[in-house]
């Protein structure tokens, strides 16, 4: 790819990611929260991990960590063997959301990290727009945001994250509003480009079915305050495709993994969980906000 | 008055015609109708005002207002007739655009300044925010006793005088625009590898961007406000001047003409502001439908 001489510094293999007995708490006082607590993970170069768990569970606050955006309260975080202090252009981060910039066409929005790098213009403009070409979206370049579907403006997020070549993909839910239809493709696209350009994925969903289609490992994290309740090979072979779906080993694998994600969760089917439940949703949603 | 609120208030008679007549076949056709009867209306209801002023002024009317001074719209128009061919109505034009071209200015360039900094920095914020907020509800009009003494000639004075006006709905509209910031993409713009300056310059003021747009459109309005009142009063040429002096020189369908004149130039300038807001950031949609 053109985009070779603007790293020069670029390592060719993708980065690795340990955390070691970390904890995250927001907040102080009677409206503390513990978001995550002894979290042990590991993350091989080039692997594609999901982390999976209820919602609350502190799956966000671990990728806001990873991103820099907040600091662990202790243990230890790192990417590459070095600590995460704050976010930077190596950990790419595609949100629930699209962030694109509304002011910016979708090929600028692409080109930004370039920007940010001081490459030319010309030469950020044909890596951008080759990217945009690798999503399928070379013909709405001069396109404002407002303009694409939901599924195409996270292929562009993508775009805009991968053009920059991270170390590591972090990714948020990043499927999760989409219809069933657009997200099949869109996980089509993610395992197309994550063999193309070899990088390290961490992956938040909710989504069991999600989880094992995309994954080499699954994170079960256990509700708040969130640690590693169970982890899950998935020995799927690659590449994979969406007749996969409905295969028996597919369905193994999914009832395995439910039964991880239920384990110790109280009664099935039982509504009332008991008055220890309403405090904490209000602190849900407290971490949520920050 | 808003268009469906006259349309409601007009409602019954226009169904009513419509009843009486033989009803349209097509929808179309009906509204057609139905446009064109709402035309008339506001035709024949501006001809039906004009007539009542051309009468009451004609025949010197007196029940509580007193028409036997008030210019009839004949007048007016023959005056108005004078007027294009005068140079000296020219000068009053353009020493009122200059005036507020510096003050309104000096105002956005200061205002819009002020506003990122407060919005951003904390200290900045802590530091200009009392001593405005002090002065913000001082009207500009206010201000023109002080400000004949703060400043040499009456033409600075003036300049202040409009400054004051439009400095303030800027200087709000831009806090409001970058406190309004949606956090998410200062925080994608990080991860994509943008320093402090990057997220100042790429994403916080073109977020703002709305926001100051609006701000200048209303304090374009403001400014002129302030600047026929500073005219009326301390001025020397100028259409605020032009229109008190109508008044001193018993030239009553100037008053008029006068007053005509602001509105065409008001209207004129916030039609040029919104004009340059939408070339400034084509990718704007109103309605909200930018998500």
């Amino acid at each position: 790819m053109s985009a070779a001489p603007l790293f020069p510094d670029a390592d060719p293999a993708p980065a690795a990611i340990e955390l070691r007995q970390v904890d995250i708490h927001f907040g102080a006082g009677k409206t503390a929260v513990r978001a995550v607590s002894q979290l042990d993970l590991d993350v091989a170069p080039g692997e594609f991990v999901s982390i999976l768990g209820p919602s609350g569970c502190g799956k966000s606050t671990l990728i806001g960590a990873i991103a820099g955006f907040t600091q662990v309260t202790s243990g230890e975080l790192r990417v590459d063997g070095r600590p995460v202090s704050a976010p930077g252009p190596d950990r790419g981060v595609v949100f629930q959301h699209h962030t694109l910039f509304p002011w910016k066409t979708v090929l600028q929005n692409v080109e930004f990290g370039l920007k940010m790098r001081g490459a030319a213009a010309g030469e950020r403009r044909d890596t951008a727009l080759a990217m945009l070409d690798s999503v399928g979206l070379i013909d709405f370049a001069r396109h404002y945001p407002w303009q694409l579907s939901g599924g195409m403006q996270q292929r562009v997020s993508l775009a805009r994250v991968l053009v920059n070549r991270p170390r590591v993909t972090l990714m948020d839910e990043p499927f999760c509003a989409l219809d069933a239809q657009t997200r099949l493709s869109m996980q089509e696209l993610l395992l197309a480009l994550w063999h193309a350009y070899h990088i390290t994925v961490v992956f938040v969903t909710h989504d069991v079915d999600e989880a094992i289609f995309l994954s080499d490992r699954i994170v079960v994290l256990s509700e708040r305050p969130g640690r590693v309740k169970a982890e899950l090979t998935i020995g799927l072979p690659r590449p994979r495709t969406r007749d996969l779906l409905t295969s028996g080993e597919f369905m193994q694998l999914k009832r395995e993994s439910l039964g991880l994600l239920f384990e110790g969760s109280g009664p099935p089917g039982s509504i009332y969980r008991g008055p220890a439940e309403a405090p904490r949703s209000t602190q849900t949603r407290v971490a949520r906000q920050r | 008055m808003s268009k469906p609120a006259l349309l409601r208030l007009v409602a019954p008679f226009v169904r009513a015609g419509a009843e009486s007549a033989r009803a349209p076949k097509t929808k179309g056709a009906r509204r057609a109708q139905r446009a064109l009867g709402s035309l008339l209306i506001g035709a024949a209801s501006l001809g039906l005002w004009l007539g009542l002023w051309q009468l009451a002024s004609t025949r010197d009317w007196q029940f509580f207002f007193r028409f036997d001074n008030i210019p009839a719209p004949t007048e007016v128009a023959l005056a108005a007739g004078e007027l294009v061919s005068s140079p000296k109505f020219a000068s009053h034009v353009e020493s009122s655009v200059r005036r507020i071209f510096a003050g309104f200015s000096i105002a956005a360039v200061l205002a819009v300044s002020l506003g990122v900094a407060v919005g951003r920095v904390r200290i900045a914020a802590l530091s200009l925010l009392p001593p405005l907020e002090v002065l913000r509800p001082i009207p500009a009009v206010a201000w023109i006793p002080l400000a004949i003494l703060l400043f040499a000639s009456a033409e600075q004075s003036m300049i202040f005088i409009t400054f004051i006006g439009a400095f303030f709905p800027i200087f709000l509209s831009t806090i409001h625009g970058v406190e309004g910031l949606d956090r998410r993409l200062v925080h994608a713009s990080r991860t994509l590898g943008a320093g402090p300056f990057d997220v100042f310059w790429e994403v916080v003021l073109p977020g703002a961007l709305p926001a100051i747009v609006t701000g200048l459109s209303i304090g374009m309005g403001t400014s002129w406000f302030s600047l026929v009142t500073a005219e009326m009063i301390s001025g020397q040429y100028g259409i605020g001047y032009y229109t008190w002096e109508a008044y001193t020189l018993q030239n009553y369908p100037h008053i008029v003409l006068g007053m005509i004149n602001i509105g065409l130039l008001g209207m004129g300038s916030s039609f040029g502001i919104k004009w340059l807001g939408r070339r400034a950031m084509p990718w704007f949609q109103p309605e909200g439908s930018a998500t």
